[in-house]
């Protein structure tokens, strides 16, 4: 499908790109917390539908974002980049997308195989119906495992896409991070081709 | 209703039983029924609290005692004395259940007894009554109401259906709500065998 291109992000799409972070940190902070043996049951209980509503969010976000990306503007990658280098993080930025709603699936997978059949009531005010399919504890551990495995190994994606946006700003000088930003935060470059009025 | 209308209701109501006939068990007189009794382990405690979408958990009491008394001329301060273990608590899933006996629900290693203590019964039909008592859990205790209901008598054990509905708020168990209702409802078979 030809798409247009554009030099940079809409407003939605780093909207979209900071709140799902924000989301995804939380849920891998809070879904450790949660799953240590010594944790209060009460607690316990309450963290985990607070990280299933949260989960479903990051969800329904993570979805109409890798949508967006697959069929809104094509953002070109900033000048100066080897060939290598926009491949990769091309890469990159798929699997992040990717991974984004995966994450969150293979989550509501365990919600929807456990025998206990506890309700994913999305911040007490939406019923999210289980997926259909078979109940048993083997299929609730199998995808338990798949979570954590897919979540912690997002965690370390995610270090690196941020180690390279810090090296592209601190190091390189270009405008891989700011571009992200919001246009605020342009670097010196765009301001001497635009003065302000 | 006042203590003297409260008496008069409970004479009248005593008075009218022997005629009544139209329930599903022959009803004995209450000079009939009158006495002691104990309940029996055949008796079944059983309890749901549904859940929000439809279901909900279902589960029973394994271990449990109790007495009652019942009183001819007196109905009204006819007795029941009930105690159940929670840590018998079973729904079918092991993970429920340890959930259930954790300091969360019953907390069952520190309170080890639930118990009901009667106040009062008022006859509400030929075959029914509603009693009146004090139920304490987790360290908390409330007055609840039962519904009973005859349904089997052979002169030397009395069966009755008792149904009620409890909040589990009012003993500290409202963990899960309002994902899991906070309404347990009862309904239990009760067995008692003439002691
Ligand atoms: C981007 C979204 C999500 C992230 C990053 C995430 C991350 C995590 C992490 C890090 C854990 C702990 C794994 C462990 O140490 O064992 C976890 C556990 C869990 N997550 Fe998520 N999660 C997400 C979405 C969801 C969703 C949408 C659901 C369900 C509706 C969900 C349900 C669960 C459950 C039930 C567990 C506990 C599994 C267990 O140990 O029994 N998660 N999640």
């Amino acid at each position: 499908m030809p798409r247009r291109s554009a030099g940079g992000y809409d407003l939605v799409a780093i909207a979209l790109h900071w709140t799902i972070a924000v989301l995804i940190l939380g849920l891998l902070v809070l879904g450790f917390i949660m799953t240590r043996r010594s944790i209060d049951p009460a607690l316990q209980f309450s963290l985990f539908q607070w990280h299933k509503s949260f989960g479903m969010l990051a969800l329904l976000m993570a979805a109409v974002r890798l949508v967006r990306s697959l069929t809104a503007v094509r953002v070109k990658p900033v000048e100066g980049l080897s060939a290598l280098e926009r491949r990769t993080a091309h890469a990159m930025h798929y699997l992040l997308l990717t991974l984004a709603v995966v994450v969150p699936v293979a989550g509501w997978m365990i919600a929807s195989a456990s025998p206990l059949e506890i309700p994913t009531f999305a911040f007490n005010l939406v019923v999210i119906p289980h997926l259909p399919v078979p109940k048993s504890e083997a299929a609730e551990m199998w995808w338990t495992t798949v979570h954590a495995v897919l979540a912690y190994s997002t965690l370390a994606l995610v270090f690196l896409h941020s180690a390279a946006a810090l090296y592209h700003h601190y190091v390189r000088h270009d405008d891989v991070l700011t571009r992200m930003l919001g246009s605020r935060y342009r670097t010196v470059k765009t301001s001497i081709e635009e003065p302000e009025p | 209703m006042t203590r003297k209308t409260a008496v008069i209701a409970a004479m009248l109501l005593t008075m009218s039983l022997p005629q009544a006939s139209f329930s599903a068990v022959d009803v004995p007189s209450l000079a009939e029924a009158a006495g002691r009794y104990a309940i029996t382990p055949g008796s079944r405690i059983a309890f749901a609290v549904d859940q929000v979408g439809g279901g909900g958990i279902k589960g029973k009491f394994g271990k449990f005692s109790g007495t009652f008394n019942l009183k001819a001329g007196d109905l009204a301060h006819s007795m029941v004395n009930f105690d159940l273990k929670p840590e018998s608590v079973s729904t079918g899933q092991d993970r429920i259940d340890a959930f259930l006996r954790s300091g969360a629900v019953f907390d069952s290693s520190r309170f080890e007894t639930i118990s009901f203590r009667s106040e009062r019964v008022e006859q509400t039909g030929p075959d029914s009554a509603r009693i009146t008592g004090t139920l304490t859990a987790k360290g908390h205790s409330s007055s609840e109401i039962f519904d009973v209901k005859l349904t089997s008598w052979n002169g030397r054990k009395i069966g009755f259906k008792v149904s009620g509905k409890i909040y589990r708020s009012r003993y500290a168990m409202d963990v899960g709500t309002p994902i899991y209702s906070n309404v347990v409802q009862f309904d239990m078979v009760i067995e008692g065998e003439r002691s």
